[in-house]
């Protein structure tokens, strides 16, 4: 190691890494259903594409996180996003297309799907 | 990328409970439900909850499983790590709320703490360099290199009112500043991980967690006073964490972060360590030295303090472990943030190995300031089976006891002083209404005795003196006057030792004489130990008109010592027992064993 930069490199590329250890009050959760349900519909390559693009993106501030049974097992893959202060926004039927979506428009860009969102 | 870090602890603690067994579980069974390229098992160093081991924390979640089994990873990882459902059984029953699982960082054994010097320790891969820079790592080395001169660091760490964690409190810009005053064509920068005090474990759990947070500030030592030596001094009984430094030393010389014009400067710094045998004045600041060159281990008279002559006759600073985990934070965050936490004249955390009779024992990080009340009732969760706090002990074999009524005193080095006892390396051991005083003014002496090197008359003496004093008030052999004797030759000790192992080798008795001085007196006057601890002084008997005759007490009599008599005690049908004294072991084993507690200890 030369010099600053080359510390600055490693410092960027393993923070993503570590960042997830210990309590980020700032974080914004992504949390996949991952109950024998949402297996069996497909959840794996769901989160595996979210776990992905968040490290591609480098987006530090993201923890992607599986969940038991959310409870409405005919809507799985389901996948539930919470930014700090805002309310919980839920997404139903995922693919892994979906979710290169989400990330773009919603965690990225802040707007939320809603044509991928539960209607009630 | 890992979706999920699954850290497991490799401290000294949880290795010797097993956690290689479950790293090698975890592994197996990650394969096994092809979790590989998502979970990440991490071996971290000590949480400083050992008791709990073996401990593990699954992230993002933070959800602490504590006394982990192998036969429960299968579990771990098919229902938690696949399925996302936390095996609720297995996790810490602290971080178990109502309302679901709490994070560790919620529980009333972390929220009072705060970690600065702890703060990697439990979070990265000790033995990935990448992991630490990850966390800031190196980057206060590489601000010193490029952007300060040496006094503007020294005058930072002056700044920030640090002070020595070792023991004496001495602050460490000032040691900094006095060695780089002194011109010399070599000068070296020394880490004590000497570790001496039986209680104390932070320096270890540091060097196992965090290695590469010594490396980095030895050299950010080195380059404020001017020395490109550096040595470690670590006991050979800590074969984890002097295995851990030697990777962080390998790993910091291949990043160029060691060795030769580190960061593209013209300042080069290296360190090399030094096995220890393991003698507690190995700790002391000349004896160190002595034993760094080769020599026997022993103290020399100072001045010259080392800062002006120290190793190999060059000026040396000798810092404490703990002293150096504070240094790369205060770099990065400045001198004024450090000095916003803490007392007065008493800055930052302090570690303490808290034990004894407490329901959490383990390593505590507190900002200086926190009362003693804090430290046991909410960190260490009270004392157990119901019992009452009498005192605990600060600063090991050199320092003294905290009594209950002055249980708010916040802690910090002058307060302790203040009350007569000291900082110390750290330990704190709690006490509850079942210990004697006396025998735990005892049990330091004897440690003392033992470690005097013997290389000067008070001491070596003086202390085999004052312990056989101590063992005849133990056993009702001593007068009022012996008491009064032995004081003032406590006192005859502190001042006339060579070195601060004889000089404070008498305050665990002074402290206990100040606080609990009835106490002695009770053995001495009453022949009774109040406790009930201090054997010679006991003595069990059978109250007869309790007793029902069942004779289930002569059954349980290893010495044979309990018989029956002749008597029969009114409303009774059986001739009741008795014990002869004389046969007596005073085993205890018979109390137990009487459903009519008709057997007493006095
Ligand atoms: C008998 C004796 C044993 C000591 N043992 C230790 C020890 O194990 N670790 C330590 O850091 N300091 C120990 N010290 C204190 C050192 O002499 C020295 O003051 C300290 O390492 C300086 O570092 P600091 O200013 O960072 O605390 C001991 C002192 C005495 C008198
Ligand atoms: S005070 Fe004790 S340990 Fe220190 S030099 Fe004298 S004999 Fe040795
Ligand atoms: S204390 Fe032990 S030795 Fe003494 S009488 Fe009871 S059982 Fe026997
Ligand atoms: S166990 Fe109790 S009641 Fe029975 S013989 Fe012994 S002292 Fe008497
Ligand atoms: S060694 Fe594992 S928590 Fe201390």
């Amino acid at each position: 190691m030369k010099s600053l930069e080359e510390l600055k490199a490693i410092r960027e590329r393993m923070q993503g890494q570590v960042g997830m250890r210990g309590e980020e009050e700032n974080s914004i959760r992504v949390v996949v259903g991952m109950a024998t349900c949402g297996i069996a519909a497909g959840a794996r390559p769901v989160l595996t594409a979210f776990s992905d693009l968040v490290q591609e993106k480098n987006l530090t501030n993201v923890t992607v996180t599986q969940t038991g049974c959310i409870g409405m097992c005919m809507y799985e893959p389901i996948v539930e996003i919470t930014m700090p202060g805002k309310e919980k926004v839920t997404y139903v039927k995922m693919t892994a297309e979906k979710a290169a979506e989400v990330v773009e428009s919603h965690i990225i860009g802040g707007n939320v799907l809603t044509k991928y969102t539960i209607k009630d | 990328m890992y979706r999920s870090h699954v850290l497991v602890c490799g401290g000294t603690g949880c290795t010797s409970s097993g956690s290689q067994a479950i790293i090698n579980a975890l592994e197996t069974e990650i394969k096994k439900n092809g979790l590989e390229t998502e979970v990440q098992v991490v071996k971290t160093g000590c949480f400083g909850l050992c008791a709990l081991g073996p401990i593990m924390i699954v992230y993002p979640e933070g959800t602490f499983y504590s006394m982990v089994k192998e036969e429960d990873i299968a579990e771990i990882v098919s229902e938690h790590l696949l399925k996302g459902r936390i095996v609720s059984r297995l996790v810490y029953d602290e971080t178990v709320a109502d309302t679901g699982i709490k994070s560790l960082n919620d529980t009333a054994f972390y929220k009072k703490q705060m970690r600065v010097a702890l703060r990697n320790c439990g979070v990265i891969n000790p033995e990935c360099i990448d992991e630490y820079i990850g966390c800031d790592g190196y980057e206060a080395l590489g601000k010193v290199l490029t952007t300060m001169t040496p006094d503007q660091v020294i005058d930072t760490i002056l700044d920030s009112g640090l002070r020595g964690r070792g023991g004496g409190g001495f602050p460490t810009g000032l040691k900094w500043k006095l060695a780089k005053g002194n011109d010399a064509d070599q000068k070296y920068v020394c880490c004590n991980a000497d570790e001496g005090d039986p209680g104390a474990f932070m320096d270890r759990s540091i060097l196992e967690g965090d290695p590469h947070v010594v490396l980095e500030a030895m050299t950010i030592a080195g380059y404020a006073i001017g020395a490109t030596q550096g040595y470690i001094y670590i006991r050979a009984e800590y074969p984890i964490a002097v295995d851990r430094l030697n990777v962080a030393i390998k790993q910091a010389r291949e990043y160029g972060l060691l060795g030769k014009n580190i960061f593209g400067t013209d300042f080069s710094f290296d360190i090399e360590l030094r096995l220890g045998a393991g003698a507690f004045v190995c700790g002391e600041e000349t004896a160190l030295m002595t034993s760094i060159e080769g020599h026997r281990g022993e103290p020399r008279p100072r001045p010259p303090f080392p800062a002006v002559k120290g190793l190999f006759g060059k000026p040396t600073i000798l810092n404490n472990v703990e002293t150096y985990a504070n240094i790369p934070r205060i770099i990065l965050l400045g001198a004024d943030w450090f000095k916003s936490i803490g007392t007065e004249k008493s800055k930052g955390t302090k570690v303490f190995a808290l034990g004894g009779k407490i329901k959490n024992t383990g390593l505590v990080e507190i900002p200086m300031g926190t009362t003693l009340r804090e430290v046991v009732e909410e960190i260490g969760g009270g004392i157990p089976n119901g019992k009452k706090f009498k005192a605990a002990q600060t600063g090991g074999p050199s320092g003294g006891c905290i009594p209950a009524h002055l249980i708010d005193t916040p802690i910090d080095y002058d307060n302790l002083i203040a009350i007569g006892s000291m900082m110390g390396s750290g330990g704190l051991i709690v006490m509850d209404e079942d210990t004697c005083m006396v025998d735990i003014a005892k049990f330091f002496l004897e440690f003392t005795v033992d470690e005097s090197c013997g290389k000067c008359t008070p001491c070596r003496i003086g202390t085999k003196r004052l312990l056989e004093m101590l063992d005849n008030i133990t056993k009702g052999k001593a007068t009022l006057e012996d008491i009064d004797k032995m004081e003032e030759l406590c006192y005859y000790i502190k001042d006339n030792s060579l070195c601060g192992l004889g000089q404070t080798a008498p305050n665990p008795v002074l402290s206990t004489l100040k606080f609990f001085r009835d106490e002695y007196v009770a053995h001495v006057v009453d022949k009774k130990c109040p406790a009930g601890v201090c054997k010679d002084l006991l003595s069990y008997s059978i109250i007869k008109d309790k007793c029902f005759g069942c004779g289930m007490c002569a059954k349980a009599c290893p010495a044979g010592a309990i018989t029956k008599t002749d008597y029969v005690a009114p409303g009774k049908k059986l001739p009741a027992y008795e014990i002869d004294t004389a046969k007596c072991v005073k085993c205890g084993a018979c109390v137990g064993t009487c459903k009519f507690k008709a057997i007493v200890k006095e």
